[in-house]
């Protein structure tokens, strides 16, 4: 296997602000990111050899039409991508795919969500299966969350300092849904959603896009980013049972698909230490406990049922030893399922080259996203850093 | 005839109101004592149900030949309950299967059925289960009097309680009735109806079936008999001859009439005490009466982990005020949640969803919920042999979900992964209990019940609530 490692160059991205976006459609939005990305490339539609898509629910969109038709690229080969929560990394690493095999030169990968438009609260559930049927989100991932405090130990307040860390960090970015600072007490006094997740232990239900545009490395050297284009130092993914409650050897403490993400990731990206390695991280805080679970699993500590002392230390901080979730995350940036994929390497990319949003990691030198989806059954993992 | 009843079972809901409660909230008079309230996913078959796998504690499902359901409000105008119960009791692929409705004397006209198919020898073993959820109109002392319940009995060719006389009446008394378009039930003149139909024919059946026998009343034991209220089963008993000594305690004040069940729970409280060599009188009422005599010829199996009335009785929570009745009947009309579902992989997945069938790895031998093709511990193919699972197991992980088909729910619902004894890790809904009570570790056991009315049909299926001791 050869791998992807440096041999795809990010060379432009694009995001539109996350959030309740009532006055605006997924045409808008995939619009208005598409062309940032491809403003940023110093390019224009037609350079576009193709179009990889993501969205997960289907009244966003189907087909790789959910691309080609608002971007008016009638003609061009695009491809949706569906793979849960991870979908819009998912359609990154197709992308990534095309564009190392040299079938295609220049690629846009995008990914968009227009949640709000279905009319309900929270995210619809859908279940096929007669009665064979999970929990909510929240649910679901609150099964992890209550082992944990059962057998670690882990408390509430554990879980509120994520999201006092996330609110802090959205604030300072333009783009994040949630603008606003929160408290402990805040988080701890929320209504309960799905127990021990308290409203604040949620990450929005947001609309939004993202768009990335790709190249390989040796093109990229012409592009408006010749300077500063960023490489793909790996990007793997791993899936797991997408039952995991019918698993009687799964121990719920953690998810298994971002551990072999990760183990794959760091091998093909040469990290042998990633605390010490990776400068910043997008992790999928879904959920403010698997907020914490990503750390444990993306070996950020040494035994998995410590992280909530590493967000407690400030080394979670975007000052601390490695940034988690700068940008605010799905907790406070927002969750626009398709997208999100898409805005993690939005994110990394523009603090690895110095130009973020938001609050600016110092001297990043490898950035890290992560991407989840499903009952923890769907985990990617991609490593980015400068060009040399 | 030796025909009569082997074994035997009762079921009554977890939850009670207590009647001052209920006419407080329309103020209107109070009937004494509490009635038993059906949980919003419970209904006349999952009661039933309920009180058929007790009948089967301790007895082979495969040795069972026919199953009967009776009921004044089954779950389907149309599509037999009785096949539904023949699965989630995992009853043989050719067992016979009939629904007895329409009276609340169902339960003993299938009882009748049963012993002249076991006498015929058309069957050997007919398990018979009732189930009742009458529809009593707010605002009436109706509501207060009905309550929910199930009750079963197994008839066997060979009975330790052998049926040793039977007598049967006709009333045609209008009433009480329900035509398909009443939501509650109709009483015109309850005077005619309990004077003149009930005690009158209930009471002629019983002298009946002692003259038949060459009994006197004195000579029985107890007397288990259907009763429509609180007062007129001691006109019966006097009618009849009997002592109010020799009436098992109607469970009016406890459960409240429990329709086409009633009289088997009085049954089966009776039969909880019964000793060898004792007989016993059931009489039971709709639209006429039948009576019968039981000899008791041989001890009654007392299989362990088979629940008394009394336990049934003394497991309880009292509900909060009518609010909580209403919402738990739906009185308010409230719209099922939108749910997805298909008859068709209901139908494929029966096995696993009705029978609580898993399957075991020949290779790696753990036990797997739902049966999968491929091992998902050790990877074997199509190795797999199918087993029943267990109906206990404790809780590993759970969660108190406030979110259910796009709604905001105030209060959650428990959902808990189990691991069950004996094996395979389930992932059930936990009911009839304070979601607060649930706690890892925790032993669960599982219930039959109405999961959703998704496509339109009733998706049954297993929850599990604390042990019911």
């Amino acid at each position: 296997m050869s791998g992807i490692r440096d041999r795809v160059a990010i060379i432009g991205v694009g995001c539109t602000k996350f959030g309740e976006i009532w006055e605006k459609d997924q045409e808008d939005l995939l619009v208005e990111a598409a062309y940032e990305a491809l403003d940023d490339a110093g390019m224009t539609p037609e350079d576009v050899d193709a179009v990889w898509v993501s969205n997960f629910f289907n009244f966003t969109g189907q087909s790789g039409g959910t691309a080609i038709e608002p971007l008016a690229l009638f003609g061009k080969p695009a491809t949706r991508v569906e793979n849960f929560c991870a979908s819009g990394m998912d359609a990154f690493r197709n992308a990534c795919f095309a564009v190392a095999s040299g079938v295609y030169d220049v690629v846009l990968v995008c990914g968009v969500e227009k949640i709000l438009d279905q009319g309900a609260r929270g995210l619809p559930q859908e279940s096929y299966h007669p009665v064979f049927q999970g929990a909510s989100a929240p649910g679901m991932f609150a099964l992890a969350a209550s082992r944990a405090f059962h057998e670690w130990g882990w408390t509430k307040e554990d879980l509120a300092r994520v999201a006092v860390k996330n609110h802090k960090n959205g604030a300072a970015h333009p783009k994040a849904h949630f603008r606003r600072p929160i408290t402990l007490e805040d988080a701890l006094s929320a209504p309960m959603i799905a127990w021990p997740l308290g409203r604040y232990d949620c990450c929005a239900v947001s609309d939004g896009a993202a768009a990335l545009v790709i190249t390989r490395p040796e093109i990229a050297k012409d592009t408006r980013h010749k300077d500063d284009y960023v490489l793909v130092k790996a990007n793997a993914l791993a899936v797991y049972s997408i039952q995991p409650f019918y698993v009687g050897s799964y121990d719920w403490l953690g998810f298994p698909a971002t551990r072999a993400a990760a183990r794959m990731a760091y091998e093909e990206a040469g990290i042998r230490d990633p605390r010490k390695e990776i400068s910043l991280a997008e992790v999928h805080d879904c959920f403010t406990s698997t907020e914490l679970f990503n750390i444990g699993d993306l070996g950020l500590v040494e035994d998995p049922k410590d992280a909530p002392k590493f967000v407690a230390d400030g080394l979670a901080d975007v000052e601390g030893e490695v940034a988690i979730n700068p940008s605010g995350g799905l907790k406070c940036f927002g969750h626009p399922i398709g997208a999100t994929g898409c805005r993690m390497l939005y994110e990394v990319t523009k603090q690895l080259q110095g130009r973020a949003d938001g609050y600016q990691v110092r001297d990043p030198r490898y950035g890290l996203a992560h991407n989840l989806g499903g009952p923890g059954a769907v985990a990617s993992v991609t490593i980015l850093a400068r060009r040399d | 005839m030796k025909a009569g009843i082997l074994s035997y079972g009762a079921y009554i809901p977890f939850y009670r109101i207590s009647r001052a409660e209920m006419g407080k909230a329309w103020g209107i008079p109070s009937l004494p004592g509490e009635r038993a309230v059906a949980n919003r996913d419970e209904d006349s078959l999952t009661m039933a149900i309920e009180a058929g796998l007790e009948a089967l504690v301790g007895i082979d499902p495969a040795s069972v030949d026919a199953v009967f359901f009776c009921s004044t409000t089954p779950p389907y105008a149309e599509k037999q309950c009785a096949s539904i119960a023949a699965l989630a009791l995992d009853l043989r692929p050719e067992v016979y299967t009939a629904d007895f409705t329409g009276t609340t004397r169902a339960a003993t006209v299938a009882l009748r059925a049963a012993l002249d198919a076991v006498e015929s020898g058309s069957a050997r073993r007919v398990l018979v289960i009732a189930g009742d959820s009458r529809p009593g109109e707010p605002q009436t002392t109706w509501e207060q009097l009905l309550g929910d319940a199930g009750a079963a009995v197994l008839v066997d060719a060979e009975a330790p309680a052998r049926v040793s006389g039977w007598a049967s009446m006709v009333s045609e008394v209008v009433g009480p009735w329900r035509r398909p378009q009443d939501r509650y039930v109709r009483s015109f003149e309850p005077k005619l109806e309990t004077e003149y139909g009930y005690v009158r024919a209930t009471a002629q059946a019983c002298r009946a079936v002692l003259e038949k026998c060459g009994l006197e009343p004195s000579q029985l034991s107890r007397a288990a008999l259907y009763s429509p209220d609180l007062r007129s089963v001691a006109d019966v008993a006097r009618q009849a001859g009997l002592d109010r000594s020799q009436l098992q305690d109607p469970l009016l004040m406890t459960v409240g009439n429990a329709g086409a069940a009633h009289a088997l729970l009085v049954l089966a409280a009776a039969l909880d005490q019964a000793q060898e060599g004792q007989r016993l009188l059931l009489a039971n009422y709709g639209d006429g009466a039948d009576a019968l005599v039981l000899e008791l010829e041989g001890p009654l199996p007392r299989p362990q982990g088979r629940r008394s009335v009394a336990q049934y009785l003394a497991s309880k929570r009292d509900l909060p005020g009518y609010g909580a009745f209403a919402a738990m009947r739906n009185l308010a009309d409230r719209p099922e949640p939108r749910v997805h579902s298909s008859p068709v992989t209901y139908w494929r997945d029966v096995a696993v969803e009705l029978r609580w069938h898993g399957a075991r790895c020949l290779a790696c031998g753990v036990v797997q919920y739902p049966i999968p093709r491929v091992c998902r511990e050790c990877n074997a193919r199509d190795n797999f042999q199918e087993v029943k699972l267990s109906r206990r197991g404790t809780v590993f992980t759970y969660t108190l979900d406030h979110l259910y088909a796009n709604e905001y729910l105030d209060t959650p619902i428990p959902r808990a992964v189990i691991d069950l004894e004996g094996g395979g890790r389930v992932f059930l809904e936990v009911t009839d209990c304070d979601p607060q009570e649930v706690r890892w570790g925790m032993t669960l056991e599982t219930t039959f019940r109405r999961l959703h009315e998704g496509a339109e049909f009733h998706n049954y299926y297993w929850r599990a609530r604390p042990v019911r001791e």
